[in-house]
């Protein structure tokens, strides 16, 4: 069996909602049965193999080829297999992802990974505002799993995040982690305006010191005893934080504008 | 059955089932591990009297540890789970958490999910951190050297309790180098500890007593100064009998631990005057596993 690809057939107009191509979705159908789907663009609605060619039977491995960033919710709530997509994605890659694995070679859109429960997210590329966050209006960003992205994070990376792990190799842009309740979020590059604004718990962890809101109080340089651990559990990963080796940080507590119980941790 | 000249008795040791778990205990180098563990797994040597029975299993390189520093695993066994988990908790919070550089991990993956860290937790007074890494969770605890790492649980698991030998010998002295011997030799056996002081016990018991109140009391057909007060189990010759009792994960685990230092006691053999190898048979009072020793030795 080889992967079920979808290649892009031809420059798209407007925005196409791939939310109904997941190996969930597709477990059992048959070719016809999957060419007939139709997916939202615009405000119509187009067959699958209007907008794609499509190949391949194995419906647990998906592949979009020429991907282009107007390709919308790909592998949204998918709870089983993988999909690589060669190219860039567009908005709400991953949203609401559970036990599965997503790969983009290219740079993705706005929330990436929003509401994603578990699994994995990797992003060769950059990615848009509110990565990991929740959809507007709700309070559960990621809750689980691994984000790593090559690239550059924008704004607002982790927004109302719950717990989980984003690893960015890149810089990351304003207001990274805002408002989270837990998890970790590490950045190897450098970060914009106010990291952590109204963060409540979760663990910010810096390699280069970012200028910090008046609501973030120095606890002094310490060794922390979990950060091995931490750092061994990315070791398989595919990415630069594999071989990160950080023994003493810098610990900012905050955002004391509220509860204060988050961390930034900036490598010493 | 005779082994460089020590007979082996045909008789057989008698353990119960029990619950388990083990712990690594890490610090910043391994003189704190001990201390901590020492701590941890003191007041442990029967259920008797301890509510459990504890030990150190054995020294863990960093490279096998959860944190990389130095450290070792100690398994605690009580008679149940409720019990265990009580042990388990208390010995954490005043022996490991009070220890300076410590941290605590969970030794034991599989089984039924008990409380390490999880209650320990409230000491942050709401400044713990938790902490899900690879799929387990954590708590940072701040203390006053910094913080206190500990996993949110351990697995507990069914044991086997009370594996024992009996080591008869010509004098006190050789009595215990006897088991000095076996007690190094059984160390690097895994899965197993032996509770008592240093591994070796002196004062083996028997089920029940004259005293309505007591459960168990001295083993008197093994005490040699009864020898001729009492249906004693001791020839003439003999002047000192020490026991080493063992608690391991499995019977296997036992079997291999006693055989292991039995051996150990034999090459000694009659020269060094161990004349005997018996074991504590309550007649089926005590419990249902029964290690035969001229099997284990065959």
């Amino acid at each position: 069996m080889s992967a079920l690809t979808f290649t892009l057939k031809t420059e798209l107009k407007q925005r196409v909602d791939c939310s109904p191509l997941t190996p969930d979705r597709l477990a059992g159908k048959s070719a016809a049965e999957i060419a007939e789907i139709e997916v939202q663009s615009g405000n119509r609605k187009l067959r699958a193999d209007a907008v794609f060619a499509i190949a391949g039977d194995d419906a647990s491995q998906l592949v979009f080829k020429q991907s282009t960033g107007k390709l919308d919710f790909i592998g949204k709530g998918m709870t089983t297999g993988s999909i690589t997509v060669e190219g860039d994605a567009g908005s709400y890659v991953g949203m609401q992802m559970k036990n599965a694995v997503l790969h983009v070679t290219g740079s993705v859109d706005a929330y990436a990974a929003c509401e994603m429960k578990s699994g994995e997210l990797m992003i060769d590329g950059n990615a848009g505002d509110f990565l990991g966050a929740a959809l507007p209006g709700n309070q559960k960003g990621l809750q689980g799993g691994i984000i790593i992205v090559k690239g550059n994070a924008s704004d607002r990376c982790g927004d109302h995040m719950r717990r989980g792990v984003i690893l960015i190799e890149g810089n990351a842009g304003a207001y990274l982690g805002s408002r989270m309740t837990a998890g970790t979020i590490a950045v190897l590059g450098k970060v914009g305006p106010l990291p952590g604004y109204a963060m409540k718990r979760g663990t910010l962890l810096l390699l280069n010191q970012p200028t910090l809101s008046a609501t973030f109080n120095d606890c002094g340089s310490h060794t922390l005893g979990f950060l091995p651990l931490l750092l061994k559990s990315w070791q398989h990963y595919p990415t630069r934080f594999a071989g990160l080796a950080v023994n003493r940080v810098r610990r900012y507590a905050g955002d004391l504008a509220g509860n204060g119980k988050g961390e930034i941790l900036v490598a010493v | 059955m005779i082994i460089n000249g020590v007979q082996i008795d045909p008789t057989f040791a008698e353990a119960f089932p029990m619950k388990a778990t083990r712990v690594i205990i890490t610090a910043q180098n391994l003189k704190w591990a001990y201390i901590s563990a020492q701590a941890f797994t003191g007041f442990a040597t029967s259920v008797i009297a301890c509510g459990c029975e504890a030990g150190i299993e054995r020294e863990l390189d960093p490279s096998e540890t959860p944190d990389g520093r130095p450290g070792v695993s100690a398994m605690i066994f009580a008679m149940g789970g409720k019990g265990l988990a009580k042990q388990l908790e208390t010995r954490a919070g005043q022996c490991v958490l009070t220890s300076p550089t410590s941290a605590l991990f969970a030794g034991i993956d599989e089984g039924t999910p008990i409380a390490l860290g999880k209650n320990l937790r409230y000491f942050g007074d709401g400044f713990q951190i938790s902490k899900r890494i690879a799929g387990k969770r954590y708590w940072r605890v701040p203390v006053m050297d910094g913080e206190f790492l500990t996993e949110e649980t351990t697995g507990m698991v069914s044991a086997v309790g009370g594996g024992n030998f009996l080591v008869l010998a010509e004098s006190q002295p050789q009595a215990l180098a006897a088991c000095e011997a076996a007690i190094e030799a059984m160390k690097k056996v895994p899965n197993v500890i032996m509770p008592f002081p240093g591994g070796v016990v002196r004062s083996g018991s028997k089920v029940g007593s004259k005293y309505k109140t007591l459960n168990a009391s001295t083993n008197d057909a093994f005490c040699p100064t009864l020898k001729g007060q009492t249906k004693t189990e001791l020839s003439p010759q003999i002047e000192s009998v020490m026991e080493i009792v063992i608690d391991g994960l499995s019977d296997a685990d036992i079997k291999q631990s006693m055989r292991v230092g039995i051996e150990a006691v034999c090459q000694l053999g009659a020269a060094n005057g161990i004349r005997r190898i018996s074991a504590g048979n309550y007649g089926g009072k005590l419990g249902p596993f029964l290690f035969h020793l001229q099997e284990i030795m065959a």
